[in-house]
């Protein structure tokens, strides 16, 4: 059995108030930070721990952080993702929920890396039991001196505010997530300048995400030999897994990085509901392409997933049984991100447009010869050239679909029906979850 | 607080104005149930910003409502994760029970339906928010449920305070 880390708390009554964290060992990382440790040193614990970001890209963290400049004029921020809006994940939240202080820790011990003194938590706005619950943990910690002037007896001062999100995909990109905190409408910002350079007000910011910062803690406690020894050296750690879709067992797993897909769908999730094979899997949010059974055997980390054709992202498990009509999935997903295109540029907002057109025809039993042709076409056209990557993974996803699954399409056309349409999942599966 | 105590009490968090339109849009929007343009006005006018700025934001998140919605903003899930375990069954049900389509709302203001991206609790999916509470593992009996606990407690209350059906001390 893997020994929770992340998740160590979740399940603990009133984990989620200072007592019961600190009763567990919290702020010991962060008294350790401050008064063992200068902030270059954090910096190389984390760079040494190859701890890579959580929130989708798997950027080393240690880096990123020393990307910003040691002089600057202006303050710097530190933010912290937590707009969570990848569908199929949901892990932010639950240590939200459930751990807020293993963020706050996490964001202090951070701060006091890259030298700021400010951090803005932006969280969706949906999430309104995190937000009350991550409030709290803030007063607490300002109320024990773990926040504020001059930390347990330090000179590093630290302040953290939430700033709630209200509604849009495009906020969780990091540099749309800049202007929408300075009160503009989202959309990504021209890189360079990289965020750690020129970020929030101009100023060098580093953006992290939730569980990225919760893992920071522990490196400081436990040591980076430690943490590069869970998974594999250039991808490692504990990592959450979200398990969702036609499988027993949905939830949320804390599993070490690179475990195989099938041992955490099947073994951990329980497989598929009875009678049911599993078809195929997203591994990563509705961005990761998705990957058909006979692919399960695949590693969940950053490069096994890239070898294999998809991505880790957000570590958003969808599992999709045999039952579930491929076309219908994704057409579902291109819905969304059309849906979700912040409309700055043409192959995204347009292409988008057509795409999810073509889908729904082919989808209903009115797809015309060639719809095929044009679908791939149309991925050629956005991928590579959208201004984000929120164009790419939505191209990148329907090439996957079409890829492994074209008998299906095809066979939506010649039938000018879903085949599927009769015993559509949700139908009879209602409430029969074992 | 009223609302501009709590708009300038926010504005505080931030070395620009500007930045706080979205909070003081949240907080309006609280107080007003929506948004409509002497508020949005107002807001500019607390924040000492361009009203183009606050339009702007105003209709670009989907979370603020430009036009007036039900007591009860039922905002079902469905995409993927809840899509696979049944949503599209509870919208059809929803949309019978309560005679309307989505995006509308019943005569009486009680209800509003709407269908919303992922909300971030695919564990427990299907999921429904309502007002700022999670409905989660939902099938049809859950829902009439939901629905019977929602009218009951619109006869007893009045809209302001019905959303906050939350654990208590929180
Ligand atoms: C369209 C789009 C949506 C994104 N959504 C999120 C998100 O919800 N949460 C998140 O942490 N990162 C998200 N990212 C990734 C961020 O841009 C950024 O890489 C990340 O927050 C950096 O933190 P990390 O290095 O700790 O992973 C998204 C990226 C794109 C292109
Ligand atoms: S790819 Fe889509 S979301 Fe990204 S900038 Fe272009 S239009 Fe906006
Ligand atoms: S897909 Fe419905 S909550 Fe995530």
């Amino acid at each position: 059995m893997f020994e929770p880390v992340l998740l160590r708390n979740v399940g603990v009554p009133d984990g989620h108030l200072l007592a019961t964290y600190r009763a567990g060992g919290g702020y010991q990382a962060l008294a350790k930070a401050l008064h063992e440790h200068t902030p270059d040193e954090i910096i190389d614990l984390v760079k040494n721990s190859n701890l890579r970001g959580r929130g989708g890209a798997g950027f080393p963290t240690g880096m990123k952080w020393s990307f910003v400049p040691k002089k600057a004029a202006k303050p710097k921020y530190l933010c912290c993702n937590a707009d969570e809006g990848e569908p199929g994940t949901f892990k932010d939240r639950i240590i939200m929920e459930r751990d807020p202080h293993q963020l706050v820790e996490g964001m202090a011990i951070s701060a006091y890396a890259i030298g700021a003194e400010t951090a803005y938590v932006y969280i969706r706005g949906e999430y309104t039991l995190a937000i009350r619950r991550l409030e709290r943990a803030i007063a607490e910690a300002e109320a024990e001196g773990y926040l504020g002037k001059r930390i347990l007896g330090s000179d590093f001062s630290f302040v953290v505010h939430i700033h709630c999100g209200a509604g849009a995909y495009i906020c969780g990109e990091e540099t749309a997530m800049l202007d929408s905190l300075e009160g503009k409408r989202a959309q990504p910002r021209l890189k360079p300048p990289f965020p750690a350079v020129e970020g929030l007000y101009a100023s060098p910011t580093v953006i992290n995400n939730v569980e990225t910062l919760a893992c920071v803690p522990h490196i400081v406690m436990r040591g980076p030999n430690w943490f590069r020894g869970i998974g594999p050296d250039k991808s490692p750690g504990p990592k959450l897994y979200c398990v969702s879709g036609q499988v027993r067992k949905p939830g949320l797993y804390e599993l070490p990085m690179g475990i195989p897909l099938r041992e955490l769908v099947e073994d951990h999730a329980g497989g598929p509901p009875p009678g049911r094979k599993i078809k195929a899997v997203i591994p990563g949010g509705v961005s990761a392409p998705l990957i058909p059974a006979l692919g399960l055997d695949v590693g969940m980390d950053f490069d096994s997933l890239a070898a294999a054709g998809s991505m880790l992202g957000s570590a958003g498990v969808i599992v999709i049984d045999d039952s579930t009509c491929i076309v219908k999935v994704a057409t579902r997903i291109i819905e969304f991100f059309h849906h979700e295109s912040c409309g700055k540029c043409t192959p995204c907002r347009e292409g988008l447009n057509w795409v999810v057109k073509v889908l729904r025809r082919v989808e209903t039993g009115q797809g015309a010869p060639g719809d095929l042709e044009q679908l791939k076409a149309l991925c050629n056209g956005i991928f590579g050239n959208t201004f984000c990557a929120l164009g790419d993974g939505a191209a990148m996803g329907l090439r996957a679909a079409l890829a492994h699954f074209e008998d299906e399409f095809v066979a939506h056309i010649e039938e000018q029906r879903c085949p599927f349409n009769e015993k559509h999942a949700g139908r009879e599966l209602l409430g029969s979850y074992g | 607080m009223n609302m501009r105590e709590e708009i300038e009490a926010a504005a505080a968090r931030y070395p620009d104005q500007r930045s706080a339109i979205m909070p003081a849009l949240l907080i309006a929007q609280k107080e007003h149930g929506h948004l409509p343009g002497p508020v949005l006005e107002e807001v500019a006018d607390i924040l000492n910003v361009e009203r183009i700025w606050v339009y702007e934001l105003a209709t670009f998140y989907t979370l603020f409502h430009t036009e007036p919605v039900g007591m009860f903003h039922l905002q079902l899930c469905d995409n993927v994760s809840c899509m696979l375990r049944g949503s599209e069954d509870l919208l059809r049900h929803l949309e019978a029970v309560l005679g309307i389509k989505k995006g509308g709302s019943t005569p009486d203001g009680l209800f509003t339906l709407s269908t919303v991206e992922c909300l971030g609790a695919c564990e427990v999916a299907p999921v429904m928010q309502v007002g700022d509470d999670y409905h989660g593992d939902l099938d049809i009996a859950r829902i009439n449920a939901l629905l019977d606990r929602l009218r009951a407690a619109a006869g007893q209350t009045t809209g302001a305070d019905l959303t906050a059906a939350t654990p208590p001390g929180e």
